[in-house]
């Protein structure tokens, strides 16, 4: 299993959102997690990828096997865990490709090899950004500053394209993006999906799971994982809201 | 309130002592309008002393704590036996530059070099050397923008300096080559060291001018330099300050502008290390559509100061001055801005702008940031603005989630906070260069922490990142 969250509890400021959840991730595997604001969700996504603040009190984190729980952020990257900001951080005065270069080889001085070249970089570059239909100019900008909301939506999948994690997790990467920028993005990440690679994709609404459609469907209430399914429950949830679940659950 | 004589600190004594002792040489070496300003100036700091913290300008100010100290006031030149470049390597490469030096303080050359009339008729050479050969020139610009009543360390100056570095560009002169002045001081002893310069550009003349103070070893000393700049009618000087000293010296840079009509002045001042530091910036717009650039960057940490202070003078309408400060405080350093916007009341459709940002890396580093704007006109464009933060969390974890190490992050933060600043370098060989100092300064790389045995900091290992802010 690729990831295997144990029993997991966080809390922030001694606050307890996550309250016991399990969750198990194969690779070649797309999870979707669904549920109310407020649930759980963002917290999950923080805490894989080892956000300042969020405390685990109870229960692990294994990633390939190993408890990642105490890991720093950047080693968590480099071993693979990317996570698609629901808000992209705009850094005036870092272009993109300073960036993404200094991304692209810290990963590669942990796995042990030397820089990438200036030509294969910029060859990668190239191609990765047709993937999400960016244009040259972004690039050449500072990261994400002046960007639209769709622009910085893709230039998270652009990064991710860049980085070839084995673990993705996007978080409401659907938000505020209109139906051309949604296509874009879901076609983004169908074409990153392998069988060695896996995605959580953190959605409040059914719609992106119409053009990104997950192996599994787990509805987050309560912090903690109330319900499970295929598909198909995706489409319930658009159906009937969240309400059949909760009620059932306060009851 | 005149002082009496047993008030004075120490080295407020050495300082009139020495005038005392070297009357004759300060007087006989001199041009009249020279000599008169030296007596005007030594009453003036026997009566008023060297500027205590009550003073509203010096009042968080480390510099009076040095009062205490002794320092060895007076020193003979030094005979010209070695090349420059024996003594200290420069640290910037790769532009045209004809350089100068000042050692200790003297104007630093072969005797036949001291007064140098270079081939497009630009005089170069020794302040010593210039008052008795261009006597028509000190007449009409020596001590006319500086005020050497300004304040006990302005006057201590006036009253004391021997040597400095005097330039003349003819109307109509275009310098190409960028000048360089390097000022070291080399002596084991504490030193004190009054250095005086004095610039003129003509109508319609250019100048591209780097001022730098380094260190070439650890010793303590104290630099008291004053500078003035006459920038005539439609003129341009580009001036750099670059300032890397080690951790025992306090530096005063004092430096006065006035601007006539359509010129352009365009400072840069890069504080890289150095114990003590205080920069002044006097600049007088007195003819319309003048504009004053003013860029500072400051990098300091241990228990460094840095004090930027500059006032602008709108006399005249129609002017733009623009003020940008930034830095980064570490550890225990401790900083000042104080920007001071003066806009006269005839000083109509006048642009003035401010800024100054900080980034404190530790709660125990601390800046005082103080704009002060006083507009008498009505009819202006004037702004002000400063921040005092940390590094942007948002942004480090954002930049760790991509694998990029905490202190990588830093560091590409700190960077690209200044790169605001540093973009405004308009030579590309020289942004290079000051991009390459502070990268290597963030990275605890520069030369003179190298060198100096008292520093503590070690570059665990080479970091990663490469900012070569190209075409790409």
């Amino acid at each position: 299993m690729l990831l295997n969250i144990k029993n997991l509890h966080v809390a922030i400021d001694g606050k307890e959102i996550l309250k016991g959840l399990n969750l198990g991730v194969n690779k070649g595997e797309l999870h979707a997690i669904m549920g109310p604001n407020g649930t759980g969700k963002s917290t999950l996504a923080a805490a894989i990828t080892g956000r300042e603040g969020y405390e685990i009190t109870q229960g692990e984190i294994l990633y390939d096997g190993e408890v990642i729980n105490e890991m720093a952020p950047d080693e968590r990257a480099n071993k693979g865990i990317f996570l698609s900001f629901q808000y992209p951080v705009e850094i005036p005065g870092v272009s993109m490709t300073n960036f993404m270069r200094t991304a692209i080889n810290a990963q590669r001085e942990f796995n042990g090899q030397p820089p990438i070249p200036a030509g294969e970089f910029l060859k990668k570059m190239e191609e990765k950004k047709k993937l999400v239909d960016i244009h040259s100019k972004l690039t050449n900008r500072s990261v994400n500053e002046g960007f639209s909301g769709g622009e910085k939506k893709k230039n998270e999948i652009f990064q991710m394209a860049m980085l070839e994690p084995k673990l993705a997790i996007l978080d409401e990467t659907d938000s505020g993006l209109d139906i051309d920028a949604l296509k874009v993005v879901a076609k983004g990440v169908n074409e990153l999906r392998s069988e060695d690679n896996a995605f959580i994709v953190i959605t409040h609404y059914q719609r992106l799971l119409e053009y990104i459609v997950p192996d599994f469907v787990h509805v987050i209430y309560d912090g903690q994982i109330v319900k499970s399914g295929g598909k198909g429950l995706a489409l319930e949830l658009e159906e009937k809201g969240y309400d059949w679940i909760t009620e059932k659950i306060e009851a | 309130m005149q002082k009496t004589e047993t008030a004075y600190m120490p080295l407020e004594s050495s300082l009139i002592n020495v005038f005392d002792q070297h009357q004759k040489e300060l007087f006989d070496a001199s041009h009249p309008k020279v000599s008169h300003s030296r007596a005007e100036a030594i009453e003036f700091l026997k009566e008023k002393g060297l500027p205590t913290r009550k003073n509203e300008k010096w009042k968080n100010s480390p510099f009076p704590k040095q009062y205490e100290k002794d320092y060895l006031i007076d020193i003979p030149s030094a005979t010209y036996d070695k090349n420059v470049n024996e003594i200290f390597h420069c640290e910037v490469h790769g532009f045209e530059a004809h350089t100068y030096s000042l050692l200790n303080g003297w104007y630093y050359s072969p005797e036949e070099k001291q007064l140098e009339t270079l081939e497009n008729g630009v005089v170069v050479g020794s302040m010593r050397k210039a008052q008795s050969k261009y006597p028509e020139l000190f007449a009409k610009y020596y001590g006319t923008m500086a005020n050497h009543q300004q304040d006990g360390f302005a006057a201590a100056n006036t009253a004391l300096f021997r040597d400095g570095i005097f330039i003349y560009v003819p109307d109509d002169v275009e310098v190409e080559n960028t000048m360089q002045l390097i000022k070291m001081i080399n002596r084991e002893e504490p030193l004190m060291v009054h250095s005086r310069n004095l610039i003129i550009l003509g109508k319609n003349s250019k100048l591209t001018f780097m001022h730098c103070d380094d260190s070439v070893n650890h010793y303590s000393s104290f630099i008291n330099t004053l500078t003035e700049v006459y920038i005539n009618e439609n003129a341009y000087f580009d001036l750099y300050k670059l300032q890397n000293i080690n951790d025992n010296t306090s530096l005063l840079n004092n430096t006065f502008f006035q601007q006539e009509r359509n010129s352009r002045l365009r400072v840069n001042v890069l504080s890289l290390n150095g114990g003590k530091i205080r920069n002044e910036l006097h600049v007088d717009l007195m003819g319309e559509y003048a504009e004053a650039d003013l860029n500072g960057v400051y990098l300091m940490d241990k228990q460094q100061h840095i004090d930027n202070q500059v006032f602008v003078n709108h006399a005249k309408p129609n002017c733009y001055s623009n003020e940008l400060f930034k830095g980064v405080l570490d550890e225990e350093a401790s900083g000042i801005f104080n920007g001071y916007i003066f806009v006269a009341r005839d000083a109509q459709k006048t642009n003035a702008f401010q800024r100054n940002n900080n980034i404190l890396m530790t709660p125990k580093a601390v800046i005082d940031t103080m704009p002060f704007l006083e507009i008498y006109a009505d009819d202006v464009k004037c702004s002000h603005g400063a921040t005092i933060g940390q590094l942007d969390n948002e942004a480090m974890f954002y930049l760790m989630q991509r694998g990029i190490s905490k202190a990588d992050s830093r560091l590409l933060l700190m960077y690209a906070f200044l790169a605001e600043v540093t973009t405004k370098v308009s030579i590309d060989a020289l942004r290079n260069n000051y991009e390459d100092m502070i990268k290597r300064r963030l990275r605890g790389e520069l030369s003179i922490c190298e060198r100096c045995v008292l520093h503590c900091s070690t570059p665990d290992k080479p970091v990663e990142f490469e900012i070569d802010m190209s075409k790409i």
